[in-house]
């Protein structure tokens, strides 16, 4: 992975630089020392690690900006920073940056159950939003498995999807304000308590910028009053293809399920030797969850248990407690954690059309023959969102490579059959040099220029998301 | 001059690349928000055609001039549809002609089940445009979920073809519902209305539609609230509500297929401001904040949407934008001129570093000024706000 060299000048520039941070910033707030900093040395790609030059950690917007003012000044890169739990690498500092990280912006600052709400420092972690008001009942949807570590910051700046965004969206769909710092140190208000902000939909737009367009102190995001229940039933099948059609069935029927889960046989496997969940096996696995009253429930699993019987399936296991639906989804739930004990693994994220489904399983089935490496399949099927995870041991000569290139292939093959590089993890430097595949020249270009309107020096996390060779030029003339 | 009407993306971007002088760019000219404006018209109307439509993955892909009208029967013949119900502005606006696709998206038109479903934008997946300078652009795709770069697809829902001109667009559809049904409350004012509104969103009943008309003459006051699903569930949601709600007074629940699809078409597309004088206001508020706002404009009628979070106001004509965005600086808030005197004034102007941002967007998407110059945030417009 290429990163570009650092500035000597500005490491030259420490002491000056810290001596700055240091009077605008209470004394905890500024890390100098190497040993602290590298605490901050990668996020969850850990294959990739780096040292910052210092971190800060502000507790205010405002001090948020004067961090910003100062690093401006001196033309020093800033690197923003949630809980560090990105697969992407976006938070992997540079030599030559300083991690803003908003670790210490915890508050919750407004909640109105009544305009349905909640105003938040972006620090606060997703489940502890959540947190903060379901004793009321309600909940903020959007639910990554980080959703325990990860920051809502973090989630803004990835466009961070759940298991349940199939009913309820991404992160983007249920934030409705944010208050950010540009790069100069300009503190710039979006939307608010009320629907679609005015003007050009620039909360869409940072949404997902990868922490390269500003930094996000505060957010408003909307909360829901929680279901009366929701319970799931699992469907085994013969063959990923029949498991397909049944997914692209039970989508036309009309029924909304909140979460369509799909395993495949090694999945299946690794699941059931480390949780013993009980389940069959089989080719593929279906978790599929419905939400309501008990009634309505009952209602709406029926229609989807009459569409998966046309299909033949080989187990089909309702829920009827919430006993039951613990002991479906907990195979499934330990799915990353079963496969870590197996083997080390990376993760993809690519998204197909769900028409594709059959026919990307079976070519991903073959390249891990050409490839010798073993893959598992687990993920988003509602959606298309694939998570298939590579098998490899990181200790054997050659097989972390082989795994990256085996990786690349797969999301080529996404792209190639209408899809994309990432559906929720983001680019970062991981599938930054894959962006050639997805977008022609231009539509990077275009891409980029919104970044010069942002932050025209090109400081803000500059080496992520845009192939070095296509950022290049936006960077010098920046420089 | 006749308006242009290029047959090909191709066409169209050697139009803008070569061109001198700007243009009005338009679908099917139903929604002339803002307008009439300078420059040559150039339509997307021949941009025309279903390019994909798959119904198990709930996509569609269409070219930026395909009536909406086509799209809606195809969708409605596999049972779906466009969830975020778009509004046809042609009464309102008492324009004629065929919304286009492309209309609807760029102008980011969403109907009363936005509160539920999410905005236009919020189902838009992918998007192909020329920009300013006759380069052909593309964002996003045809998948559910996507996070590779940018998200140019928002930036471009609700431009109103300032940073380019769309030409194909795909689009994330849903099941149509089962049956609906509406429970309604009449004689409320306006300030218990929206608190009756708030309760039921506030409940775990998946209210799709939430409205409030306040009646005035021999109307009495109607407070709406729609449930959507299979029968059996539509009945229980409606009856959990009634009592949910009975503080309120009683609650009517009407199950008319037919009565509550026109109730509600009606509300989407504001039939009681139809063939009526005066200016039409598009205001959105945190909704407990909407009946005071409305109290505060003597003259003025208003149409809750949304829960209250969306007032369309019906004003004298001529009335002064400040006079509606005043209290907006406030409590926070945006108000657009659907219809009155066209021009200055239609957008809400953005604070100054936000113009910056939008200023600086547009001469990077349109470095000649070529598209609808003079709409949105121009500085024409914010110098004279
Ligand atoms: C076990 C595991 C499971 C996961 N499951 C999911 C999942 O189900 N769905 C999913 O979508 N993701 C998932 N992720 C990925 C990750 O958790 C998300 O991307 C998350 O949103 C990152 O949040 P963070 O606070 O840790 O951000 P960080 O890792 O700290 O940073 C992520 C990006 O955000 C930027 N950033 C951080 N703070 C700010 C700020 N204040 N302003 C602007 N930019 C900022 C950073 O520069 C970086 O580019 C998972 C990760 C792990 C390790």
């Amino acid at each position: 992975m290429d990163m570009p060299p650092p500035n000597p000048d500005i490491l030259a520039r420490k002491p000056e630089l810290v001596a700055r941070l240091n009077r605008a910033l209470p004394e905890a707030a500024v890390i100098s020392d190497p040993a602290e900093t590298r605490a901050y040395e990668c996020d969850a790609l850990t294959a990739y690690k780096c040292p910052p030059l210092a971190v800060v950690l502000p507790g205010s917007t405002q001090e948020v900006a004067a961090a910003l003012r100062i690093c401006h000044e001196m033309g020093v890169p800033v690197v923003p920073r949630g809980a560090g739990t990105s697969l992407a690498g976006g938070a992997l500092p540079s030599a030559d940056s300083v991690i803003l990280g908003v670790a210490r912006l915890t508050e919750v600052l407004e909640t109105d159950y009544e305009n349905r709400f909640i105003r938040v420092q972006t620090g606060r972690t997703n489940l502890s939003v959540t947190g903060a008001v379901e004793t009321k009942g309600f909940f903020y949807a959007p639910d990554p498995s980080s959703q325990l570590a990860c920051a809502i910051a973090g989630n803004i700046a990835m466009n961070s999807g759940g298991a349940h965004c199939l009913k309820y969206g991404v992160t983007t769909n249920n934030l409705m304000g944010v208050t950010m710092v540009l790069m100069d140190g300009t503190v710039v208000e979006l939307g608010g308590a009320h629907l679609d902000a005015a003007g050009y939909d620039l909360l869409g737009l940072i949404c997902g910028s990868e922490g390269q367009l500003g930094v996000v102190t505060e957010a408003t995001l909307r909360i829901l009053h929680k279901p009366e229940g929701a319970r799931p039933v699992l469907i085994g099948f013969d063959s990923n293809e029949v498991a397909g059609h049944c997914v692209s069935d039970i989508i036309k029927a009309g029924v909304l399920p909140v979460a369509i889960e799909f395993m495949d046989r090694p999945c299946i496997r690794a699941c059931e030797a480390f949780a013993g969940a009980g389940y069959p096996d089989c080719e593929a696995l279906l978790i599929v969850e419905v939400e309501g009253s008990d009634a309505e429930i009952d209602e709406q699993l029926e229609t989807i248990i009459e569409i998966a019987r046309a299909h033949d399936p080989v187990e089909l296991r309702q829920s009827t407690s919430p006993e039951e639906s613990a002991r479906i989804w907990l195979g499934r739930k330990s799915a990353f954690g079963a496969m870590g004990q197996i083997n080390d693994y990376m993760c993809l994220d690519g998204t197909i059309p769900v028409s594709q489904l059959p026919h990307v399983l079976k070519r991903i089935g073959e390249m891990s023959g050409e490839f010798g490496l073993d893959v598992a399949n687990v993920f988003h099927a509602g959606d298309g969102n694939m998570h298939p995870l590579i098998l490899f041991d990181a200790n054997k000569p050659g097989d972390l490579e082989r795994c990256e290139a085996f990786g690349a292939a797969i999301l080529k093959l996404c792209v190639e059959v209408g899809g994309c590089l990432t559906g929720e993890h983001g680019v970062g430097i991981e599938k930054r040099d894959l962006m050639i595949d997805q977008y022609a020249p231009e539509d990077l270009e275009i891409q980029m220029a919104v970044k010069d309107v942002f932050d025209p020096g090109w400081l803000l996390n500059p080496a992520k998301v845009f192939p070095l060779q296509s950022s290049a030029a936006h960077r010098d003339a920046a420089a | 001059m006749k308006t242009l009407e290029p047959e090909s993306e191709a066409e169209l971007a050697a139009i803008l690349a070569g061109a001198k002088a700007p243009f009005r760019v338009q679908g099917g000219g139903t929604r002339p928000i803002g307008g009439p404006r300078e420059g040559v018209a150039l339509a997307t109307r021949r941009l025309s055609g279903i390019t994909l439509y798959e119904p198990g993955a709930l996509t569609m892909v269409a070219r930026a001039g395909t009536p909406l009208a086509e799209i809606e029967s195809t969708l409605a013949a596999e049972g779906q549809r466009l969830a975020f119900e778009p509004m046809d502005h042609r009464g309102v606006l008492g324009t004629t002609g065929e919304p286009t696709i492309g209309g609807v998206f760029g102008a980011n038109v969403s109907g009363p089940r936005r509160i539920q479903a999410g905005a236009a934008r919020d189902f838009l997946l992918g998007v192909r445009f020329v920009d300013g300078r006759g380069q052909i652009i593309r964002n996003g795709g045809r998948v559910m979920k996507n996070v590779t770069g940018y998200d140019l697809v928002k930036l471009m829902a609700g431009s109103f073809g300032t940073l380019g001109v769309l030409t194909e667009l795909s689009f994330k559809v849903l099941p149509g519902a089962k049956s609906a049904g509406t429970v309604a409350i009449t004689g409320l004012d306006d300030a218990t209305a929206i608190a009756a509104l708030s309760r039921a969103l506030a409940s775990p009943f998946e209210v799709s539609g939430a409205a409030h008309l306040p009646g005035g003459g021999n109307d009495a006051a109607r407070t709406l609230i729609r449930l959507e699903g299979s029968q059996a569930s539509v009945a229980y949601r409606a009856g959990r509500l009634q009592e949910a709600l009975a503080q309120f007074g009683d609650a009517r629940f009407d199950h008319d297929g037919d009565a509550v699809a026109g109730v509600w078409r009606d509300l989407r597309d504001l039939r009681p401001f139809h063939g009526r004088e005066g200016d039409v206001w598009r205001v959105s508020v945190k909704p407990s904040d909407a009946p005071g706002i409305v109290a505060a404009l003597p003259g003025a009628e208003a149409i809750y949407d949304w829960g209250g979070g969306l007032v369309w106001l019906l004003v004298p004509r001529g009335t002064a934008a400040q006079a509606i965005r005043a209290p907006l600086d406030t409590v926070g808030g945006h108000a657009t001129r659907i219809r009155g005197e066209a021009g200055e004034g239609t957008f809400h102007p953005p604070p100054a570093p936000v113009a910056a941002l939008q200023e600086g967007l547009r001469r990077k998407f349109d470095p000649r000024g070529l598209l609808n110059p003079g709409l949105m945030d121009s500085p024409a417009q914010m110098a004279s706000d």
